[in-house]
């Protein structure tokens, strides 16, 4: 009797195993109506406002609809984000779309995706691998967002440049491209001097406290130079608090970055005077290359920087995020 | 049934060895506090000065360096005190509280959000007394959920609360659709900033409030005593016919009370959230605040006291780095290594070290003096 139940049990068992293989063979063969299958790593879209306006982005163009069968995977870890390349590419899709946490470790999962015949588009962030692992990158290019608001300072033509500058998170490629254009900028002039150089790791309530030790100190200053919009605005709030006047044709220049509809509302009201796009929305370029083939390796997108005495209402719903 | 216990009057030299210890716990965060001064003396006196000035609102303000510490480090002296509780009745630590005081601001700004700024004073406050509340239900909630798995599943604290610090900042982001909120009724910002005609911080008066409760509390209820026996053998306080998981509940529950006041000063300083970095690494403070209290991280007996005043230090310590003007790349090597003196200085391993080094000098003299005569 008991060798009999046993019997049935294994039996069924293996009549499962056999079925789930069947499922599985189905499931691999079948390509969906002729869907293009794309697998897209990306940073947790609450990491920021930019993260937030890219990912609604990318879900806006890969759909049914324009032609794509998407599979979405979030992390803010790269080796994370490398686990989920290698199930995509053991499930078989036809493009791999990564936003990369870190730069480096890469090489592996790349080259397995080329010898399952993937194709692999980087979006907003570079890593270091070899060139030919990739069809495309799609990168902004911070340190031109840096120049660009450098060199929009300079024409300000003050006759003396004393800067908070206020920085992201230490070695993040923002912080590196904002921090560099100004750096290179303040060694090279005379009348440009750092009075405060703090991370305050895209935080407006540090950014608020360092802004604060400096207004403490008694120390004078006419710019803020803060590397993010939240930033911008937690060193608003602290010259607010000391009554010391900013904007447009007001004693301190206030500058940001990322163009957050807020953000540019501030400009229009002439509290602010200088924003810096980062461009979030790479879907367009991506679609455009996976379906007309890539034209360079790397692709850099176009960038404004928006003037609070230029800025009209148009440009914030439309550059807003 | 009001007569005061008899058992307050225990014998003399017992009740002094507990002041002495009391006051040899509280001496370390002064003596951190000391050494902070000091430094800053000697490097730039003017670090002190305090002036009163006209602010944008018209109003006269208190500013300075001190200000604005005792200013940004109210959030910390906060949650120092229900983080004080949680450890001496669990002996562990919730991780939790910078996600917690996320969701805690995001609550308060999905309330406020649609207001327009030209609703009348009444009706805000209306509306603020209900986002608040909303807020510390909710957070107390939280505090219970994490309580609970502490207390009913005797899970570690430290992994019980990794569960909400993983997934906190997106349970806020998701509260608010992940908009990126900005009020601009300034009449919000009145808690994280000033009242009208007032010239000290609104969040100072908050944490005095807060503390003046949990002093009360203390004074006039068990919970202290009740926490420490638990913290320090929970099946004998069981015995004793306390109940160490409400115990344990309860302080985790009176943990997420102080999250959501936190959640509504932070949020309210600038009027605005960002999910993934709002109180960032405050958890990471706030643990640090209660060992530099000279507290036993591993549970039982506690000072509130020298908790609120290591708050009070790591802020001080936070607004000298940045007055020092160190390097962005070097800061948190700086304060870690400041943070591992003072922490070694409060650990009851050198204290004891300390206290047995002291009472050998003693003791030789005496026999010194024993001998001379």
């Amino acid at each position: 009797m008991k060798k009999l139940v046993k019997m049935i049990v294994s039996s069924i068992l293996v009549g499962v195993m056999a079925l789930g293989f069947c499922a599985c063979a189905a499931k691999g063969g079948k390509k969906e109506g002729g869907l293009i299958k794309v697998g897209i790593i990306n940073n947790d879209p609450n990491e920021s406002g930019y993260r937030t306006a890219n990912d609604r982005d990318m879900k806006a163009t890969f759909t049914k609809e324009n032609g794509y069968d998407p599979y979405f995977y979030y992390s803010l870890k790269n080796e994370e984000q490398i686990a989920a390349a290698q199930k995509f590419i053991q499930d078989d899709v036809d493009y791999l779309l990564i936003s990369a946490a870190g730069t480096s470790g890469w090489d592996g999962v790349l080259e397995q995706a080329k010898k399952a015949g993937i194709k692999v588009i980087l979006f907003d962030r570079t890593i270091d691998a070899s060139e030919d692992l990739y069809e495309a990158s799609i990168v902004s290019d911070m340190a031109k967002e840096g120049e660009q608001a450098v060199s929009w300072l300079a024409s300000q033509n003050l006759s003396e440049y004393k800067i908070i500058h206020i920085q992201g998170v230490m070695g993040s490629s923002a912080q590196i491209g904002r921090s560099g254009a100004l750096d290179t900028k303040v060694a090279a002039e005379a009348n440009w001097t750092i009075v405060q150089q703090q991370t305050a790791e895209w935080s407006e309530e540090t950014a608020q406290q360092i802004t604060q030790a400096v207004i403490d100190s008694g120390e004078s200053f006419n710019v803020i130079y803060a590397e993010n919009d939240n930033m911008a605005k937690g060193a608003v709030a602290a010259l607010d608090k000391a009554n010391i006047s900013h904007g447009v044709g007001k004693d301190v220049i206030v500058i940001g970055f990322d163009c957050n509809t807020w953000a540019l509302e501030e400009l229009v009201a002439g509290n602010w005077n200088y924003d810096g796009q980062c461009n979030p929305f790479q879907a367009s370029y991506i679609d455009d290359i996976i379906k007309n083939g890539a034209k360079q390796k790397v692709v850099i997108m176009e960038e404004k920087g928006f003037d609070a005495t230029t800025i009209t209402k148009d440009d914030v719903t439309k550059y807003g995020i | 049934m009001t007569t005061p216990e008899p058992r307050l009057k225990t014998g003399r030299s017992g009740k002094r060895l507990l002041e002495k210890f009391g006051l040899t716990q509280l001496i370390i965060p002064f003596v951190a506090l000391l050494f902070l001064v000091l430094l800053n003396l000697f490097v730039d006196p003017s670090f002190f000065k305090i002036a009163l000035e006209k602010s944008s609102t018209g109003y006269y303000i208190l500013s300075g360096n001190l200000i604005s510490i005792i200013d940004n480090g109210s959030e910390l002296a906060i949650l120092a005190i229900g983080m004080t509780l949680v450890t001496s009745a669990s002996g562990g630590q919730d991780i939790s509280v910078g996600s917690a005081i996320a969701i805690a601001g995001s609550i308060v700004l999905r309330v406020i959000k649609g207001l327009s700024p030209s609703i009348s004073g009444g009706e805000l406050a209306v509306y603020l007394i209900f986002a608040f509340v909303l807020c510390v239900v909710a957070s107390a909630l939280f505090g219970a959920f994490n309580g609970s798995l502490v207390a009913f599943f005797k899970i570690q604290p430290m992994v019980a609360t990794l569960i909400l610090f993983t997934a906190g900042r997106s349970i806020a982001a998701w509260i608010n659709n992940n908009e990126n909120i900005s009020i601009t009724d300034d009449r919000f910002k009145y808690f994280g900033n000033f009242l009208p005609g007032i010239p000290v911080p609104t969040p100072v008066f908050i944490s005095a409030v807060c503390m003046i409760v949990i002093a009360l509390v203390l004074k006039f209820t068990n919970l202290r005593l009740y926490s420490q026996a638990v913290g320090i053998n929970a099946s004998s306080s069981r015995l004793n016919g306390i109940n160490p998981k409400m115990i344990k509940l309860l302080s985790f529950i009176i943990l997420g009370v102080c999250v959501a006041v936190c959640g509504f000063i932070k949020v309210s300083r600038t009027a605005s959230i960002t999910y993934a970095v709002i109180a960032n690494n405050i958890e990471m403070d706030a643990i640090l605040a209660v060992a530099l209290g000279g507290n036993n991280l591993g549970g039982g007996k506690f000072n509130m006291t020298a908790s609120i005043i290591g708050a009070y230090v790591i802020q001080f310590l936070t607004t000298t780095l940045f007055k020092l003007k160190v390097s962005s790349s070097a800061i948190s090597a700086y304060k870690a290594v400041v943070v591992i003196f003072l922490i070694i200085l409060s650990a009851p391993v050198v204290r004891k070290w300390l206290g047995d080094l002291k009472n050998k000098h003693i003791a030789s003299r005496a026999k010194v003096k024993k001998e001379g005569v």
